[in-house]
């Protein structure tokens, strides 16, 4: 306990030497506010353009991240357990998902709000395309990677074709799940934001690109301030969604500290 | 005495490589037998045969004096690693097993709870494997094969993994344990001193592919403690397999000393 709270206190003294530093350099150097905005005016603007940017463009963003994020996870969790379970489906799909991993999915993300519209379809879609891949990848890999002298072992005690999925290849497969989770809970936000500068009428990723056009680099700043921390926030929930399915690494930890 | 195992003419190969060729090997009920041999022998191969993971080319494996090829669930193995899941508890590893023959939840806390006393375990029922010792990783994997129910128990090298003080006091609790439990018990190892210390028969292995394996009685006197290393038929053994093994070794052009 008292380590984790020595980090802490190490994080915050080192956020706030560094607001001190960029707000001390921009006004020792006089940075006009639209190229570089000290973080008192990004928190300023952040502040009078609360109930826009809170109520309604995070709201929004919001929406389509954790809509994305959920069909990714449905799905692409499913796809790897069919791959894993049908040798075939595996031989026809998985040549694809590797070729996925090569391709700038941002070009992509065009093609998907032509098919799937301006509106809330067409952004989910394109968090999807974001978001899809990392997770099946892992989760695949992840349910591949048992170790074969566990699965003999198992085997010899006599467990049948689902047990040895259930107990063995499921629960070893976690940790490859949640580290692809991790990257697509920071993709998504990415995705998310792409989709709203090709085309949209609320959310941060539009917010800030309008900003953006006007100059107002303050309330860019404010748009991508609380993009980051979704990101973040998102980051940190997977974290917090693996420790509370592997016992094992949470045990530990409250051990060594 | 009952038969409990028994390799009768197996011929097994890998591809092209001969492994096993009119393997003979008679286990009786409650007898504790080493096998030791050069590494890649394929001793591996005999336990993978034994426990029904692979079946035999030619020849018959006897399980309880039936000849069968459905050996998978009535043979408990302890593996070289220890094999624990990381993700389950001692308790929750233990009672894998009892689990897969379908044993209720409460049932098997129960069983485990009854058992974990005597592996001096019972502290660490809810911990989990990496907070665990060395000895104490096999002790766990020792009693999940005790928990198949099978009174044949295939110990690889169990011990290979721990330092050598731990491996001494391993010995010494095997053996108490085998003879608490009464299990018919085949032991693979590469030390020639547990092989002797522990079993009733020493089974050396040679040949590529193994034939006719040479088999040696230990009467060193039970019940045996480390002191029994000092028993002047203890050395006569150990003489008479070093020389088996490195004339093996010698006739092709392979030796190393250990």
């Amino acid at each position: 306990m008292k380590e984790s709270l020595k980090k802490g206190l190490w994080f915050f003294v080192s956020v706030i030497s560094l607001l001190i530093a960029w707000e001390a350099a921009c006004r020792l150097l006089a940075v006009p506010a639209f190229i570089l905005p000290p973080p008192s005016t990004v928190l300023l603007s952040l502040w009078d353009l609360r109930e826009q940017l809170l109520g309604q463009h995070l709201w929004a963003t919001l929406r389509e991240v954790g809509l994305g994020l959920f069909i990714s996870i449905l799905f692409g969790v499913s796809l790897a357990l069919v791959m894993t379970l049908s040798k075939t489906v595996e031989r026809l799909v998985y040549p694809y998902i590797v070729i996925s991993q090569t391709i700038p999915i941002i070009a992509l993300s065009p093609v998907f709000i032509l098919w799937f519209g301006y509106d809330l379809t067409g952004k989910i879609a394109v968090t999807i395309l974001f978001t899809f891949f990392p997770i099946v990848v892992s989760t695949y890999d992840g349910l591949k990677a048992c170790d074969r002298e566990m699965m003999n072992l198992l085997r010899t005690m006599g467990a049948n074709k689902w047990q040895l999925f259930s107990k063995l290849q499921l629960p070893a497969s976690l940790p490859h799940f949640f580290s692809g989770l991790k990257v697509a809970a920071t993709y998504s936000v990415s995705g998310a934001t792409i989709g709203e500068w090709l085309g949209a009428s609320e959310g941060l990723g539009y917010f800030g690109r309008r900003a953006s056009g006007n100059f107002q680099a303050p309330a860019l700043f404010a748009s991508v301030l609380l993009l980051s921390i979704l990101g973040m926030l998102l980051f940190w929930l997977a974290g917090r969604l693996e420790l509370w399915a592997s016992p094992q690494t949470r045990n530990r930890k409250d051990k060594k500290r | 005495m009952r038969e409990k195992l028994a390799f009768s003419g197996v011929g097994f190969s890998y591809g092209e490589k001969p492994i096993l060729d009119g393997f003979d090997l008679q286990l009786s009920k409650g007898e504790l037998v080493s096998l030791i041999g050069p590494s890649g022998i394929g001793k591996s191969t005999l336990f993978q045969l034994a426990a029904g993971l692979l079946q035999p080319d030619t020849g018959t494996i006897r399980l309880d004096g039936k000849s069968t090829a459905e050996r998978l669930g009535r043979v408990g193995y302890m593996p070289q690693r220890d094999l624990l899941m990381p993700w389950r508890t001692v308790a929750e590893n233990a009672g894998l097993p009892l689990e897969i023959q379908g044993f209720s939840k409460s049932e098997i806390r129960e069983r485990i709870a009854e058992e974990l006393p005597r592996f001096g375990l019972a502290e660490w029922k809810d911990a989990y494997p990496d907070e665990l010792s060395g000895g104490m990783r096999q002790r766990v994997s020792f009693l999940r094969a005790l928990m198949t129910g099978a009174d044949l128990l295939l110990l690889d090298e169990p011990f290979s993994a721990l330092d050598g003080i731990t491996r001494m006091e391993m010995q010494e609790w095997l053996l108490s344990m085998w003879q608490q439990t009464g299990s018919t018990m085949l032991l693979i190892t590469h030390d020639i001193d547990e092989a002797i210390l522990l079993a009733d028969r020493v089974v050396v292995l040679l040949g590529s592919p193994i034939r006719q394996p040479v088999e040696l009685q230990v009467s060193v006197p039970r019940p045996r403690t480390l002191a029994s290393r000092n028993d002047p038929e203890f050395h006569a053994l150990r003489g008479e397999i070093w020389e088996l093994l490195r004339g093996h070794g010698a006739a092709n052009g392979e030796v190393s000393e250990a």
